[in-house]
């Protein structure tokens, strides 16, 4: 089950919006694919994101893989917790686990993304 | 682009099990074989401070006997196995002409006229048939038991006395690299204190066809001592640690032993020819010009497989393996740098996504098991 009151990437990220700022992770889903989450890697404040864009990796013990940012915008804050307790995105991916706080640039691209719904079919599907 | 029929992969024999386990399963090597069970970081722990239990069911058995086994074996490898006594094995190597590594082996000797050679399961084939063909001219058979065998490895500190219940030889009378017969939970076995992660511990070779009731014993008698299932994950980050290399990584026909930090296998000095001991002479004469060393990463940062190593600011060469190490909670890698480069102490940086990260190079190898 996902949390129904977050929008969703297909490529397993989330978003969730505080005000008019949101909050960006991955799901439990692609933390548990990934396996043990051994290093993060975040953008820096300020950072202005294309949708689409990668803005960071994520690496496991076995592989790196690539962030990818749901929404344009600007990093208000990236989670440096990640930097000492990477493990954070493995147990707690919808919490401790977050990865950066945003200001969209265009808030018509979150209601583009997707609903939980929509989301759990993209991982039934594999 | 070419369409080419994949061949269909070989699963486990003891697929069924994993599936059980809630493992993950991967093709690797032509075989569908656990990859992580819990997950790499626990399963790595395990073994360091319990033990593990691993399917290596993929791994290539071959069985050369005759009255020449030992001399056709020498012909064929870099090492000497009729210096071996019956029931000891060795760490070898079979190498092309030009002194490349066709495969990495370990050969045990049964018998005064029988040997068995392990060889990893992505070369076993080609091992195979080289082997075949180096020993046409011998009073020697191979028998390529690699699908009729089926292997399980134990590892780790309390790998003896979970196994021992089951056994009916005294393990502990086996040397390190030393094999025996015997049966373990019944079944007839070849117990061998083998195995690839730096840890003490056992591997057992069985019929194939009784690789789950192996399986199913040797689970029960640790269970409730802390022994975990391990998959290929695990077992490559272990062996990273431990400073074993992995064909494909560290070994290739590009790479001779003495690059890759090796010599010490090579047996020059052993009586007769074999395949590649002119090129092997060569190089162990006129030295290398890179070798393999270990590196820890002083910044933060992960190198690697195919990342480039930077010697004084310049790509001078490159990472074969690279990890978080569980042990050290530091990134670990092994690498071919420069001879000029391979000193312990020596600073190099390894580029990783454009940024040049400090890494140190270090002896080999990262972990070592307490004595």
């Amino acid at each position: 089950m996902v949390p129904g009151d977050l929008r969703y990437t297909s490529d397993h990220e989330w978003v969730r919006v505080e005000g008019d700022e949101v909050v960006v992770g991955i799901t439990d889903f692609a933390a548990h694919q990934l396996g043990d989450i051994v290093f993060v890697e975040l953008p820096a404040a300020g950072k202005a994101l294309k949708a689409h864009a990668t803005f960071g990796v994520v690496e496991s013990v076995k592989a790196v893989s690539d962030l990818f940012a749901p929404i344009g915008g600007e990093v208000l804050v990236a989670n440096d917790a990640l930097t000492a307790n990477p493990e954070l995105v493995n147990s707690d991916p919808y919490g401790e686990g977050w990865m950066l706080r945003m200001r969209p640039a265009d808030a018509g691209e979150i209601s583009a993304l997707l609903d939980a719904a929509a989301y759990e079919q993209v991982v039934a599907e594999g | 682009m070419t369409e080419t029929t994949a061949p269909t992969p070989q699963a486990s024999p003891i697929l069924d099990r994993h599936e059980a386990l809630g493992a993950k399963i991967v093709e690797f090597a032509g075989w569908l074989m656990p990859i992580q069970y819990a997950g790499i970081i626990d399963e790595h722990r395990a073994v360091r401070s319990a033990a593990g239990l691993f399917d290596l069911s993929h791994m290539g058995e071959l069985v050369i006997e005759g009255p020449d086994a030992g001399a056709a074996l020498a012909a064929a490898l870099i090492t000497d196995p009729p210096a071996l006594a019956v029931g000891r094995a060795q760490y070898s190597m079979i190498c092309t002409e030009d002194g490349g590594i066709i495969d990495d082996l370990i050969v045990y000797r049964l018998a005064e006229t029988r040997y068995m050679v392990v060889a990893n399961a992505s070369n076993a084939r080609v091992v195979s048939d080289a082997l075949a063909a180096r020993i046409a001219g011998f009073h020697a058979v191979l028998d390529d038991r690699s699908l009729a065998t089926g292997l399980v490895a134990i590892q780790g500190p309390k790998a003896g006395a979970m196994l021992q219940p089951l056994a009916s030889v005294d393990l502990a009378a086996i040397k390190y690299y030393g094999i025996a017969e015997g049966t373990v939970a019944g079944l007839p076995a070849l117990i061998a204190r083998t195995g690839y992660t730096g840890e003490d511990g056992y591997e057992v070779f069985v019929d194939v066809e009784q690789t789950g009731v192996l399986w199913d014993a040797m689970f029960a008698a640790g269970e409730a001592d802390g022994l975990v299932p391990v998959g290929l994950g695990a077992r490559d980050t272990l062996r990273l640690e431990a400073g074993m290399p992995l064909y494909g990584n560290e070994l290739g026909l590009d790479t001779t032993p003495f690059e890759a930090s090796l010599g010490r296998v090579v047996k020059l000095g052993k009586p007769g020819p074999f395949t590649g001991r002119a090129a092997l002479e060569k190089v162990s004469r006129d030295g290398v010009s890179r070798r393999l060393v270990g590196l820890i990463l002083r910044e933060r940062g992960i190198a690697r497989h195919g990342y480039p190593v930077l010697v004084g600011g310049v790509p001078a060469g490159i990472v074969t393996s690279g990890t978080q190490s569980p042990t050290l909670g530091q990134a670990i890698a092994m690498a071919y740098v420069p001879t000029a480069a391979a000193d312990p102490g020596t600073m190099v940086a390894v580029e990783i996504r454009g940024a040049a990260v400090a890494a140190e190079v270090v002896p080999l190898p990262f972990y070592k098991r307490p004595a």
